[in-house]
């Protein structure tokens, strides 16, 4: 396992840098892998450090929300609307008297789990496999799955999604119900299942293309390497060679744009929701809140709402940008 | 590259048409009516299949799509339903005239601001104002335009009380159009920044710069003659032509501050399901996004001799 890993990885390093002992041919690793060289380039740079820290932090904020809110999200308590932080409410409460600590936690566990469904199982595998086939086939295929990819580039992505979201969400919500009746499912629907399933499927719909374009163009590049040469000399299959040589060669690139896309699907599933399109209240989700928090009379009033929810988003998609960032230097040898 | 160009002219029809015809079945099948939207509660079924048959709505789904594409090719888009009748074209002309001067505002914002900032910090790299610029700007280019907006508003409009909060009078010189415009201008000015500080670097490494600076020119001379002149080629063709992605941020400026320009227009009709409009709102910016790509990979061949297309 770990020769098979290691062999493509010094070979990507070669073809790159020219760097002539870490000849893949043979099979054996020498030492450091390509991924434990960039992990440690990573973990020198300061600012990657920070960001995968607080990615880690909010994350795992969002993640374990349940056991970490102190109330309920949806726990209202008239006495106490919209007050300013204290001990009892540390982000203060708004204007249903909800805690907002709760809420800002809920709405990220919702941001979270869109961009780990959207990017990690949705966009990520996708692009891999049409990019790898496609650019490895070429030929037809590859037309085909190009033409297919600019009419989905020439939509307006927000529009696409809007359109997706707005369309398709009461089909889904229809089956949601048959599903309730059909199986013993209680609350399907109101647990605002549907609402995640639609807004992580029509981002997933869009962002496959960026992606498989990538893996496409790394894997045309890699597709004439000379370890890949080597490789079909020896008389690997061409899954083989797919899988185990050019496949892992081209996930730097990958990576850093996954990075990139993690902020982006954050960023639109608030504009979803900001829109009125995405999670449906009483489901807490941050671009409700921006949306409710940042009209004229309550930024007025209670100017002090709007700041813990958009600090959330904006650090969230900060720090994905500032890791996408790091990454790429780590990745691109040119800027080493 | 004639028949790179050629192909891709060729094949550009064929792409608005697969775009239009998966916009009109999503329209068409989507859930909520038009004309339920247009009649609110008080709708009568007779009236309703009256405005359905007037309108062709009736009739099977490829003939409503056939004949809106023999229309469309011929000029006319149709009408809209929530603005009871009126030409979507007029409609179209008169709110695209508003988004595009904000946008040129937005756009002028981006350079001013981003040029400058560029050339700054590429002359000083290695300091620790470079990575600090850099950042800052990567930090304002992450923030969404729905964050940036509420902020902006409170800090000039609410406590400031620099202007007045949101609406619209229609010309240039109205300082309302600053805020908007620079809410959509903050996320091009770090890809601006970016841009010029990785092409001023590389133009400052040239044998050209070295020379100016030989035979005697001033700093200032050298840069603006010669490094400024030089960068700036391929960040204004990339910044020119990336005009279309400021429509995405149109959607949420627009809506936000009480523009009535082409993002606000398609907001609404979402929402109204006034398809007429959504279709048209969907060809023009995809017509717009299809020729912003095939001008850069153009413009890009042109600047760089190692691109060739096959």
């Amino acid at each position: 396992m770990a020769r098979s890993r290691q062999e493509p990885l010094g070979g990507a390093h070669q073809t790159e840098t020219g760097d002539t002992d870490a000849l893949p041919v043979s099979g054996f690793g020498h030492g450091l892998s390509l991924w434990s060289r960039a992990w440690d380039r990573l973990l020198r740079k300061r600012i990657a450090v920070g960001a995968m820290v607080i990615l880690s932090i909010l994350y795992l904020g969002g993640i374990f929300a349940p056991l970490l809110s102190p109330y309920d999200y949806n726990a209202q308590d008239f006495s106490t609307r919209n007050e300013a932080p204290s001990l009892a409410h540390p982000l203060g409460t708004d204007w249903l008297g909800r805690d907002q600590f709760t809420r800002v936690l809920w709405g990220l566990r919702t941001t979270v789990i869109i961009t780990v469904t959207s990017v990690l199982s949705g966009a990520l595998p996708l692009g891999l496999l049409i990019g790898t086939a496609s650019g490895y086939f070429g030929g037809k295929f590859d037309n085909a799955v190009m033409r297919v990819g600019e009419i989905f580039l020439a939509f307006p992505g927000l529009l696409l999604v809007i359109l997706l979201a707005a369309t398709v969400k009461p089909r889904v919500v229809d089956m949601a119900r048959a599903l309730e009746d059909w199986g013993n499912f209680r609350g399907l629907v109101s647990s605002g299942f549907p609402d995640y399933l639609v807004v992580f499927g029509s981002l997933a719909a869009f962002a496959w293309v960026g992606m498989a374009r990538l893996v496409r163009s790394q894997v045309l590049y890699l597709r004439q390497a000379q370890f890949v040469d080597s490789a079909r000399a020896a008389g690997a299959s061409t899954w083989r060679i797919m899988i185990v040589h050019i496949l892992p060669n081209s996930l730097g690139p990958v990576i850093v744009s996954v990075s990139m896309g993690m902020g982006a699907a954050a960023g639109s599933e608030v504009v979803l929701s900001w829109l009125g399109i995405g999670i449906q209240p009483p489901n807490p989700s941050l671009g409700r809140m921006l949306y409710e928090y940042g009209s004229i009379s309550i930024l007025r009033q209670y100017p002090h709402l709007i700041i813990f929810p958009a600090a959330a988003v904006s650090i969230l998609i900060f720090a994905w940008n500032l890791l996408g960032d790091a990454l790429s230097d780590v990745f691109n040898p040119r800027t080493r | 590259m004639f028949t790179y160009i050629v192909k891709r002219l060729l094949w550009t029809p064929f792409l608005l048409l697969a775009v239009s015809f998966i916009t009109f079945f999503l329209s068409l099948y989507g859930p909520g009516d038009p004309i339920q939207v247009l009649l609110g509660q008080h709708r009568d079924p007779d009236v309703v299949a009256r405005i359905k048959a007037q309108r062709g709505l009736d009739r099977p789904f490829l003939e409503q799509y056939g004949r809106y594409i023999w229309n469309a090719v011929n000029g006319d888009l149709g009408e809209s339903i929530k603005f009871r009748g009126q030409p979507v074209g007029e409609l179209l002309a008169s709110k695209v005239w508003t988004s595009a001067k904000l946008a040129v505002v937005a756009l002028l914002i981006g350079l001013a601001v981003g040029i400058p900032l560029g050339i700054l910090v590429a002359n000083k790299q290695g300091t620790a104002l470079d990575p600090l610029v850099v950042s800052i700007s990567l930090f304002f280019s992450s923030l969404p335009v729905f964050i940036t907006a509420p902020f902006l508003l409170l800090v000039f409009v609410i406590w400031l009380k620099l202007m007045p909060s949101a609406g619209w009078a229609g010309d240039m010189a109205d300082p309302r159009l600053l805020l908007p415009a620079l809410v959509m201008a903050l996320p091009s000015i770090s890809a601006i920044i970016r841009l010029m500080r990785a092409s001023t670097l590389e133009v400052l490494g040239q044998e050209f710069v070295r020379a100016a600076r030989a035979k005697g020119l001033t700093e200032m001379a050298v840069q603006s003659r010669h490094v400024a002149r030089n960068a700036l080629i391929p960040v204004i063709t990339v910044v020119g032509l990336s005009l279309g992605t400021l429509v995405e941020g149109a959607f949420i400026t627009e809506t936000i501050f009480g523009i009535p320009g082409v993002g606000r227009l398609a907001v609404d009709s979402l929402f109204a399901r006034d398809y007429p409009v959504i279709m048209a709102m969907t060809l023009l910016i995809a017509v717009s996004f299809v020729t912003a790509n095939l001008l850069v990979d153009i413009a890009y061949a042109f600047l760089d001799p190692r691109i060739r297309y096959s």
